[in-house]
C-alpha cells in the first residue's frame, strides 16, 4: 500500500515543490481556502476521527472547534520539540516530506482563522530548521503563502522558532513561554491553549505528524481516513520503532496491526533471534509491558494498548529483549526525568531527585529490598499530584517495573 | 560591541518573526546569534540582549541557565555530544562512549589538549535508530552524525583538527 505520510518512500523527490505539486500537492489548501468554510475544514477533520499523534490522542477536530472566537488574533504551533526517548517520527517527515506537514499546518491556520503560525523545533534540529526556512520561502516564492492567497483574503505567515535543548518544551504550555522568550515551564492550566494560548491569544497546537494527515484527509474525505484503522484509532500511525531489533527505524503502519506483526515483519525480529522480554510503547515515558505471545499478538491501537496496563503514546516502541535488567532500564530512564525535570512543581522536582538517587543505590548494589519498596513509595506518591505530564512520566517505568519484573531486582539486592 | 551594530541584518531578520509588542520572544535566536562567535555568552552580550529586549540581564541569564544548548564558559571549539539514554544504550552508546574516551585519553566533561573537542553526555537526540550516534555542536551549527563507530569518530576529529589549521 502507498504511504499516506512516508510519501518520499514512494516518491523520493517530493521534498520538492514542484513535485510535491505534481503528486496532487497544495490542492487540499487551495481547496479549503477557496471552497470551504473554515468550520467545515474543521468538520471534516473531526469526522475523519484523527487523533493527535504527540501522545495524548486528544481528537484533533475537536480541539480545533473550541478556539475561542471572541479573542483575537489566533495563532496555530505546530510541536517539533520531539524529545521522547525513542521517538524520531517528526524529523523523517520535516527531512523527507516536509510540504505536507507545512500544508497541513496552512490547513489547520485557515481553519481557525490564524493568519500567523509558528514551528517550534527542538534546538538540536538546527540543520531541519535551516531546511523548513527553505521550504517555507518556496512557497512564499509560489504564492501558497502570504498575502491574499490563491486571490481571497486569507493570509499566512509561517516561522520556524528553535528551543535549545529541553524535553519539558514538548508540553504544550511550556513550549508556549518558549516561543515567549521565557524559561520551559509548564502554566497552570486550565485555561487551555484553544483560550490563552500564545501571547495570551486563542492558540492551537499540534503535534508535526498530526497535521502531516489532514491534507490528505481533506482531499479524500473523513470516509476514507476512518477505512483505515479501527473503530477506536482511525486511519494510519507512524511507528518509531528502536531497541533491540535488527531493523529499527519509523514504520507506517493502519492502527491494529500487532506488535508481532510491528516488531518481526517490519523490524526483522530482535537481534541474535532473542526473545523479547518487555515492550515499552510510548518511549522512556511508557509503562513496561511483560511480553508473551497474547501480548504480541495484541493490536496496536490506543484503546487495546491500554488493556496491555500501558499507553500506545507517540507510539514509540522499545523493544527489550532477555539480556537487559530492568534495574538497568529504569536506572537509564530517571536519569533522563531527573535532568529534564524543570524544577517548578515540588513533587517533580524532589521525587525525581530521590527516584535517582534511590535507583543508583539499587542499580549498583548497594541496596536491600526495603530500598526497592521505598523507591516504589516515592514513586507512588509523585503520582496525580504533579503540575504537568512529566512528572507523571518518570514514575511508569519505575512502578511497572517494579511490580511487573519483581525478579530482576530481588537479583541486584543485597541479602 | 552591540550585536546589532555587527550583525544588523540577521538581528532584523530575527526581530521580524515576532509581533513588535512581543520582541522579548527573539532572545532565543540571539543568544545563538551570539553563541556561534564564541561558542559560548558573555556577560557583556547577556546585557546587550537585555537592553535590546527590554528585559532584565537576570531574566536573560536564566533562559541561558535553563537550556542545555547556551553555554556561559568557554569549551572545545567544537562540543561533542553522545546520546546515552536507553534506546541509544541498547544499542551499544555506553560502551561507545567509554571506548571514545579511552582513545582520546579524556574523561566526559574534559577537553582535548588542543582545545578542539569537549566530550559530553546529552540526552535524547531522536536518532535512536541510528546509534551510536552524536551532534556536534560548533561555529558551523549543530550537525547530526550517526551509525557511528569509534574508528569514523576519530577520522572526524582529524577531519575538524585539519579544518581548523586551514582556517588558521
Amino acid at each position: 500500500m502507498a504511504h499516506v505520510l512516508l510519501r518520499h518512500r514512494d516518491i523520493p523527490d517530493i521534498n520538492k515543490l514542484d513535485v510535491y505539486k505534481k503528486n496532487g500537492g497544495i490542492d487540499a489548501f487551495k481547496k479549503s481556502v477557496t471552497k470551504m468554510q473554515p468550520n467545515e475544514v474543521t468538520d471534516v477533520v473531526k469526522n475523519s476521527g484523527l487523533r493527535g499523534r504527540g501522545g495524548a490522542g486528544f481528537p484533533t477536530g475537536m480541539k480545533w472547534s473550541f478556539i475561542d472566537n471572541k479573542n483575537w488574533p489566533h495563532y496555530v504551533v505546530a510541536n517539533a520539540d520531539e524529545s521522547e526517548p525513542g521517538t524520531f517520527k517528526d524529523r523523517e517527515i520535516m527531512e523527507s516530506n516536509p510540504f505536507q506537514f507545512l500544508e497541513g499546518l496552512a490547513i489547520a491556520s485557515y481553519a481557525v482563522g490564524a493568519t500567523a503560525a509558528y514551528v517550534y523545533l527542538r534546538g538540536e534540529f538546527w540543520q531541519v530548521a535551516a531546511f523548513l526556512d527553505e521550504k517555507i520561502a518556496e512557497m512564499e516564492k509560489a504564492g501558497y503563502l502570504g498575502d491574499n492567497l490563491f486571490g481571497t483574503e486569507y493570509s499566512l505567515k509561517i516561522f520556524t522558532h528553535l528551543g535549545a535543548g529541553a524535553y519539558i518544551c514538548g508540553e504544550e504550555t511550556a513550549l508556549l513561554e518558549s516561543i515567549e522568550g521565557k524559561r520551559g515551564q509548564p502554566r497552570v492550566r486550565p485555561p487551555f491553549p484553544p483560550s490563552f494560548g500564545l501571547y495570551g491569544k486563542p492558540t492551537i497546537i499540534n503535534n508535526v505528524e498530526t497535521f502531516t494527515n489532514v491534507p490528505p484527509i481533506i482531499t479524500n474525505g473523513a470516509d476514507w481516513y476512518k477505512s483505515m484503522g479501527t473503530a477506536d484509532s482511525a486511519g494510519v500511525k507512524l511507528f518509531s520503532l528502536s531497541g533491540r531489533v535488527r531493523r529499527p527505524g519509523n514504520y507506517e503502519l493502519p492502527f491494529g496491526k500487532t506488535f508481532r506483526e510491528l516488531i518481526y515483519e517490519c523490524g526483522g525480529g530482535v537481534q541474535e533471534g532473542r526473545p523479547v522480554k518487555a515492550i515499552m510503547p510510548a518511549g522512556a515515558s511508557s509503562s513496561l509491558i511483560v511480553v508473551d505471545d497474547k501480548v504480541l499478538d495484541t493490536p496496536m491501537d490506543y484503546a487495546t494498548v491500554r488493556t496491555l496496563g500501558a499507553d500506545l503514546g507517540s507510539a514509540s516502541v522499545i523493544v527489550i529483549d532477555d539480556t537487559v535488567s530492568v534495574d538497568w532500564i529504569i536506572n537509564k530512564t530517571i536519569h533522563f526525568f531527573k535532568h529534564e525535570s524543570c524544577g517548578k512543581c515540588t513533587p517533580c522536582r524532589e521525587g525525581n531527585y530521590w527516584m535517582q538517587t534511590i535507583t543508583h543505590r539499587i542499580h549498583s548494589g548497594e541496596g536491600k529490598q526495603e530500598v526497592v519498596d521505598l523507591l516504589l513509595y516515592v514513586a507512588k506518591q509523585m503520582q496525580g499530584i504533579c503540575l504537568c505530564a512529566l512528572g507523571e512520566f518518570a514514575t511508569m517505568a519505575v512502578v511497572t517495573g517494579i511490580e511487573r519484573f519483581p525478579q530482576d531486582f530481588k537479583k541486584v539486592v543485597k541479602a | 560591541m552591540s550585536l546589532e551594530k555587527t550583525h544588523p541584518k540577521e538581528v532584523k531578520q530575527i526581530l521580524s518573526k515576532y509581533p513588535p509588542e512581543q520582541k522579548r520572544s527573539a532572545v532565543m535566536p540571539l543568544l545563538y546569534l551570539v553563541q556561534r562567535e564564541e561558542g559560548y555568552v558573555n556577560k557583556a552580550a547577556m546585557q546587550d540582549i537585555a537592553q535590546m529586549l527590554d528585559i532584565t540581564e537576570t531574566e536573560v541569564a536564566s533562559i541561558v541557565g535553563f537550556y542545555t544548548l547556551y553555554h556561559d564558559e568557554k569549551a572545545g571549539k567544537y562540543r561533542m555530544q553522545v546520546c546515552t539514554d536507553l534506546p541509544c544504550a541498547l544499542r551499544g552508546a555506553d560502551e561507545f562512549l567509554n571506548n571514545l574516551c579511552g582513545n582520546l585519553g579524556i574523561k566526559v566533561g574534559e577537553t582535548t589538549a588542543d582545545g578542539l573537542v569537549t566530550l559530553e553526555g546529552v540526552m535524547c537526540l531522536a536518532a535512536c535508530d541510528k546509534a551510536p550516534m552524536f551532534q556536534t555542536q560548533g561555529p558551523d551549527g549543530i550537525k547530526y552524525h550517526e551509525n557511528m563507530t569509534v574508528d569514523r569518530t576519530l577520522e572526524l576529529i582529524e577531519a575538524l583538527k585539519q579544518a581548523d589549521r586551514e582556517v588558521k
